[in-house]
């Protein structure tokens, strides 16, 4: 990986201007495409994050690849077509928020941010290194475009009810997305937001399940069954949506339509490794790292 | 060398005050509000509530939520108070303070509401001796226990202006006035009461005021107690504890909290560091019996009487002239 010249590890990080401005076009260029234009627009943008993942995780020497993987275009539909954001103001008070629960497919979300130039792509060369501000964990205070710190599971939803809770305090509609794994539902936290969000009536919040089937051992369905899943969001009062998680018209679908009165819960249907052959559904490449052989592959694939 | 003396004369439930400055606060400012796990009542939110009802979010009884709620409305801008009882509040959401907040960063005031064993008799799951440890646990997260109602609205205005996540102790049960009029609070500085020669009294919250009357006791036999009020447990006063060190040579450290890791551990650990002295930690020893808060208090020893005995038995162990 491109080694940034003279930059040091420790360097914070600063918006890369040029990244940003090609990414505003990107966005100009999507809101003006038709349907099948916008579909090739995001497919390419998710193929460039997906090497960048594979890239940089090789070169950290650690991550979670397969749950990088399968969260990819989730993120991708979410920072190239939806979320009103912008990154030359990162504290912008009326952003939409953007929450990354299974923090440790943070990989994922920084190749995703510095695509939209947040920082530029030479500091994921960056990640995990000694002092660097790109932890195997997101940390808001370090990274712009991250809203808090998580890691441990089952945190995102309950900081999000409360950015959900902010918005109509203050009589503002901007929204918050969330995104959680499946394995993540097995955390009882993540079901006490739940039952907030609806309580309280949350419409401006979404919850995206990267819902791949796969956990750190094994199946969720031989640790810990979820399903029946679309059943348990129905009965804590939210909106459902069942699509495939790799269809970008499904994800814009889902992320644009209104649910009014109640929060919604997408439940994406992903496989986990998505886009390199050999790491799909395969629950060793949970945080294996790949060979140079297997990475000098993996690039292959994705820019066929 | 004593302060002027203090306002306010009785006993006084700490939540009261903390109550009415809470909704002061929240006059002036529009960003206050109050995040609770259904105590209403128990947390005093109920004037609150009436006056400010769509700024009181209560979550239920579901304090993980409540504290990672509180992280979200501090990003959207607000300046949430939690307020809960303090073993569920830092038991139940232990994590979620470390990760929501303080690793965060995001400033909201954690208030523990009826610390150490101010729910007496509904016995050892209702009480808060370990707060105080698993809070002092936690990166640079202050710390704080006021003595009494003036102290505790001074906590409240500092905390709120400093911009940084906190944890302060809120008691129940009642106390007399103690701090000097109009003293305001610190982080990080301690309040000397009373001065002396022969021994230091280091005290916080309900204790502080059973540390003077020891020092009186300590006095009729010819003991001159210094009495200092740490309620910034962290940061310690570095400064005062140590001088008390040097100048008297011997410290008693009383707190409503368990004897590990507390107020006793936060000295021990400066003073064995820097200027080591015979040290007496007296606290809470274990899981309580059943009974009433004053009752408990006594059966532990943590009295004016109990506090002048250590002190004495202290300063016989080390034949201190």
């Amino acid at each position: 990986m491109q080694q940034p010249n003279g930059v040091a590890a420790s360097a914070p990080l600063t918006l890369d201007g040029e990244g940003n401005a090609r990414w505003l076009q990107r966005r100009q260029q999507f809101s003006a495409a038709d349907a099948s234009t916008r579909a090739a627009l995001l497919a390419s943008a998710a193929r460039g994050v997906r090497a960048d993942v594979v890239r940089t995780i090789r070169s950290a020497g650690l991550g979670h690849i397969g749950g990088d993987l399968s969260v990819t275009d989730i993120l991708v539909t979410l920072f190239e077509a939806v979320l009103q954001i912008d990154p030359s103001q990162p504290a912008w008070p009326a952003r939409d928020r953007f929450i990354l629960s299974k923090g440790h497919c943070a990989a994922a979300l920084y190749a995703t941010l510095a695509s939209c130039g947040f920082f530029s792509r030479e500091r994921l060369a960056h990640f995990a290194a000694p002092l660097s501000p790109l932890n195997g964990h997101p940390n808001r205070q370090k990274i712009p475009g991250v809203e808090t710190n998580t890691g441990p599971l089952g945190h995102g939803l309950p900081v999000a009810v409360g950015c959900a809770s902010a918005s109509k305090l203050a009589g503002a509609n901007w929204r918050t997305f969330v995104v959680l794994g499946d394995g993540e539902l097995q955390e009882g936290s993540n079901w006490e937001a739940a039952m907030c969000a609806s309580h309280r009536k949350l419409d401006t919040l979404v919850a995206v399940i990267d819902r791949n089937r796969l956990q750190q051992g094994a199946s969720t369905a031989d640790t810990n069954e979820l399903e029946p899943l679309a059943d348990k969001w129905r009965a804590f009062g939210w909106d459902v949506q069942s699509i495939d998680g790799h269809d970008p018209a499904a994800l814009l679908d889902a992320f644009t339509t209104p649910h009014p009165g109640r929060p919604r819960a997408v439940i994406a249907n992903t496989v986990k490794g998505k886009g390199v052959s050999f790491m799909e559904n395969g629950v060793e490449w949970h945080h294996k790292v790949p060979s140079a052989a297997q990475v000098e592959a993996a690039l292959k694939e994705l820019a066929a | 060398m004593s302060k002027e003396a203090p306002s306010a004369p009785g006993l006084h439930d700490c939540r009261v005050a903390f109550a009415e400055e809470l909704i002061a606060m929240a006059r002036l400012n529009p960003k206050v509000l109050a995040v609770c796990n259904d105590s209403v009542g128990s947390s005093n939110l109920v004037a609150f509530r009436q006056e400010f009802p769509d700024r009181l979010v209560n979550v239920g009884i579901a304090e993980q939520n409540m504290v990672g709620v509180a992280a979200g409305l501090a990003n959207g801008g607000f300046l949430p108070f939690v307020c809960a009882a303090s073993p569920f509040l830092t038991g139940r959401a232990l994590e979620q303070i470390k990760a929501d907040i303080v690793y965060s960063n995001f400033p909201v005031v954690l208030c523990g509401m009826s610390p150490g064993m101010a729910y007496g008799e509904l016995g050892p799951t209702h009480h808060s001796i370990e707060d105080l440890a698993w809070m002092r646990a936690i990166g640079t997260l202050p710390v704080i226990v006021p003595a009494d109602a003036a102290e505790t609205r001074a906590a409240m205005r500092w905390v709120a202006a400093s911009g940084r996540p906190a944890f302060l102790r809120i008691g129940r049960f009642k106390v007399p006035s103690v701090t000097p009029e109009g003293l305001g609070f610190e982080l990080g500085k301690a309040v000397t009461l009373r001065d002396g020669r022969d021994v230091t009294l280091i005290a916080i919250g309900t204790l502080v005021s059973r540390a003077l009357q020891a020092a009186e006791l300590l006095a009729a036999q010819g003991v001159q107690a210094r009495v200092i009020n740490a309620a910034s447990v962290k940061p310690l006063d570095v400064e005062t504890v140590l001088r008390a060190a040097r100048e008297t040579g011997a410290i008693v450290t009383a707190e409503e909290a368990i004897v590990y890791g507390g107020l006793g551990g936060a000295v021990a650990e400066l003073v064995s560091q820097h200027h080591p002295v015979p040290m007496h930690i007296l606290g809470v020893p274990d899981l309580a019996p059943t009974g009433s808060t004053e009752f408990l208090l006594d059966h532990f020893g943590l009295t004016a009487e109990g506090i002048a005995q250590q002190s004495l038995d202290l300063l016989a162990r080390f034949r201190k002239s």
